[in-house]
């Protein structure tokens, strides 16, 4: 039973973990390239919303991913845009675009499928496949197999990340870009193209996320179905320092206190014979991030441009 | 002419935002006159179209005047949401512990609670910043989900009347509450929900503005706002001014208890807000940070989400979240106004409107 139990929150915690990694690493390279990121939150609605329709329509949840992978990309290009063309505040255009899908997917949904603000059920061969169900192993592999695709894939992409941020050229400028623009600029390093290409990225990544959630997680986009997990990715890349594995270690540890409040949903009491009040382990991820932040846990530095639209002439 | 200047970039801002609102609407195959009527109509009848409207925009005078403040002082405060929770939290909690006193006394301490609460929630990430330097948007983010989870917590555990299946706390004392206009206005029935907190919203405006612009206080904050390492030089204590800011803003933001607990429900109702904080934050910006500006965008939002009722009963497609996808679209275009600036100044005649935004440029 004990083990079941463990095992099962092993599962669990892999399951949660695995939207706040692809929007987190997303939200790396928007921020090391010096662009505040608020904006996952909504471009994770983008990718659930844009996965569970596509998917609806066309029968195939690759072809939903697919389409989440672009719309999160367009309207990632439209928060770059707005902050490096027209250099609206970053935090400002960010709250925009998460308002934008708070109110986008409902009104669409509602025109679409009559519904108030979710798609219909997609059936369950149609979802994201989990590893087991990809390659059809046999049984006794079902224990270590039985995640899905996309929580592979996103293991693969912070190795990825962590390559690219370190051992390329691109990775250079854009860690370069979002530390200091000017002596980038001095160096031939397009400042402006590379941060597009930085917010771009993660709008990308914010979608897989999104798509996760609404077609691999479960069947369906519901109304604001992220509840805050954008803002939770963002929360463990500050406590992740903006470093790809850590960033990735502090989705998984955010999303195990996530499992843990389900699993201890009507199960732990306390000693006092009363129910754990789940709100409390709600609370870890958000005042571990103020600890950090305020330097209780080592310091967690941000790039040295985040947030500072870059300006030739100046 | 410099007012006119301050007009014209937040009016061309809402006509390009009804302008894309239209496209979606095309879009999805309805009519945007349709919509718009519907939308925008239905708020100016006598007596329940305009008392609604007044009703809707108390709380976002006072979400809208709280962002701007913390944004004259150079401070982006996203978390009203999580201060007016906790603020309209505490504002139940006096009222129902307190609930034998007389209204003499128990609507203010209860008003007192509400501003309290909002301020002490807001300083504590103006604390941060002035004590560990840690950046006030993260913090205010993340003082947000804390705050729900809290209240949440306490409602759910200890102020709710056991078998409720709602979570509401336990209603506040009668000598608690707070007139409805409907009761000195003829002709508006009292059944319409707005209330004295609409004139405190009003004369929060006034006194924010005295603030601002007549008291020494008010200078330094503008003055650290607009540039702290000369305010510093100056004789300004910055960190002082964070703190200070910050906790005016968040009592600002905790007034929207008065009107919610004392005013309306009675009670303190989970989850009442409907994203009062975040439509501050467009409230502000299209109101370029002034009360006067705030009172008018906070009326617009406010016909806005009254016309949301009849759009998603009368139009065929349109749901009432239209009005969310303007809001946002108000805000991106007002935050991206730097788009409207090269056109017209082409036309020469109104060159260098000042801006009423936070300084882009403020570093995380």
């Amino acid at each position: 039973m004990r083990s079941i139990l463990t095992l099962s929150l092993l599962f669990s915690t892999i399951r949660l973990a695995t939207p706040l990694v692809w929007a987190a690493i997303g939200g790396l390279y928007s921020e090391r390239a010096g662009v505040v990121n608020i904006a996952l939150e909504g471009l994770m609605l983008a990718g659930a919303f844009t996965a569970a329709a596509v998917t609806f329509y066309m029968h195939s949840p690759w072809a939903g991913l697919g389409a989440a992978m672009l719309a999160g990309a367009l309207f990632a290009l439209l928060l770059a845009v707005a902050c490096i063309r027209f250099k609206a505040n970053e935090v400002v255009a960010g709250t925009g675009i998460n308002i934008l899908f708070l109110g986008l997917p409902a009104v669409l949904s509602g025109a679409l499928f009559l519904s108030s603000g979710s798609t219909p059920q997609v059936p369950k061969e149609e979802l994201l496949p989990t590893v087991s169900q990809l390659l059809s192993t046999g049984l006794q592999w079902r224990i270590l197999t039985d995640v899905s695709v996309v929580s592979l894939l996103a293991l693969f992409v912070v190795g990825l990340t962590s390559y690219v941020l370190y051992s390329t050229p691109f990775g250079l400028r854009l860690r370069s870009v979002g530390e200091n623009p000017e002596a980038a600029d001095a160096a031939g390093v397009r400042v402006n193209r590379i941060r597009y290409i930085g917010v771009v990225l993660s709008g990308v990544l914010a979608g897989v996320g999104g798509a996760y959630l609404s077609i691999g997680q479960s069947s369906l986009f519901t109304r604001n179905m992220t509840a805050g997990r954008g803002f939770i990715a963002l929360a463990a890349l500050i406590f992740g320092k903006w470093r790809p594995v850590q960033t990735m270690l502090a989705c998984v540890l955010f999303g195990f206190a996530d499992a843990l409040t389900i699993q201890m949903q009507g199960v732990a009491k306390l000693p006092s014979g009363e129910d754990v009040p789940v709100q409390f382990i709600q609370m870890i991820p958000y005042v571990v991030t103020i600890v950090v932040l305020a330097g209780f846990i080592g310091q967690s530095r941000a790039p040295g441009a985040l947030g500072v639209p870059y300006d030739k002439e100046s | 002419m410099t007012f006119l200047r301050g007009l014209l970039f937040p009016l061309i801002a809402v006509l390009c935002a009804f302008a894309v609102g239209a496209l979606v609407v095309l879009f999805i195959g309805d009519s945007p006159v349709e919509t718009y009527r519907l939308l925008l109509g239905s708020a100016f009848s006598w007596p329940d179209g305009i008392g609604y409207t007044l009703f809707f925009a108390t709380p976002l005078i006072f979400t809208g005047l709280a962002v701007a403040v913390a944004l004259r002082g150079g401070l982006l405060n996203i978390g009203a949401e999580g201060q007016l929770y906790v603020a309209a939290f505490a504002t139940a909690w006096v009222g129902i512990k307190l609930a034998g006193l007389p209204a003499v006394l128990l609507v203010p301490l209860c008003c007192l609670a509400a501003i309290g609460a909002g301020a002490v929630w807001g300083a504590i990430p103006g604390l941060l910043k002035a004590r560990f330097g840690s950046h006030e948007v993260i913090n205010t983010i993340m003082l947000n989900f804390i705050a729900v989870a809290l209240v949440g917590y306490l409602t759910q555990y200890h102020y709710r009347i056991p078998g409720d299946p709602i979570m509401e706390s336990a209603p506040i004392g009668d000598s608690a509450h707070i007139a409805r206009l409907g009761r000195f206005v003829p002709g508006l029935p009292e059944r319409i929900p707005v209330n004295v907190a609409f004139l405190f919203a009003l004369v929060a405006c006034w006194l924010v503005y005295v603030l601002l612009w007549k008291t020494k206080w008010g200078y330094e904050i503008r003055a650290t706002g607009q540039n702290p390492a000369a305010a510093e030089y100056g004789g300004v204590s910055v960190r002082k001014e964070i703190v200070l800011t910050m906790a005016i803003s968040g009592a600002l933001a905790g007034m929207v208890g008065i009107n919610e607990v004392l005013g309306y429900r009675h009670r303190y109702y989970d989850g009442f807000s409907d994203n009062y904080g975040f439509t501050g934050i467009a409230v502000a910006l299209l109101g370029r940070n002034h009360p006067l500006g705030v009172i008018a965008a906070a009326l617009l939002f406010a016909v806005l989400q009254r016309g949301g009722v009849p759009v998603d009963a009368f139009t065929h497609l349109v749901s009432k979240d239209i009005v969310l996808i303007l809001q946002a679209l108000v805000i991106l275009f007002v935050a991206a106004e730097a788009m409207f600036r090269g056109p017209i100044n082409r036309f020469g005649f109104l060159r260098a409107a000042g801006s009423g935004q936070p300084a882009a440029g403020s570093k995380i």
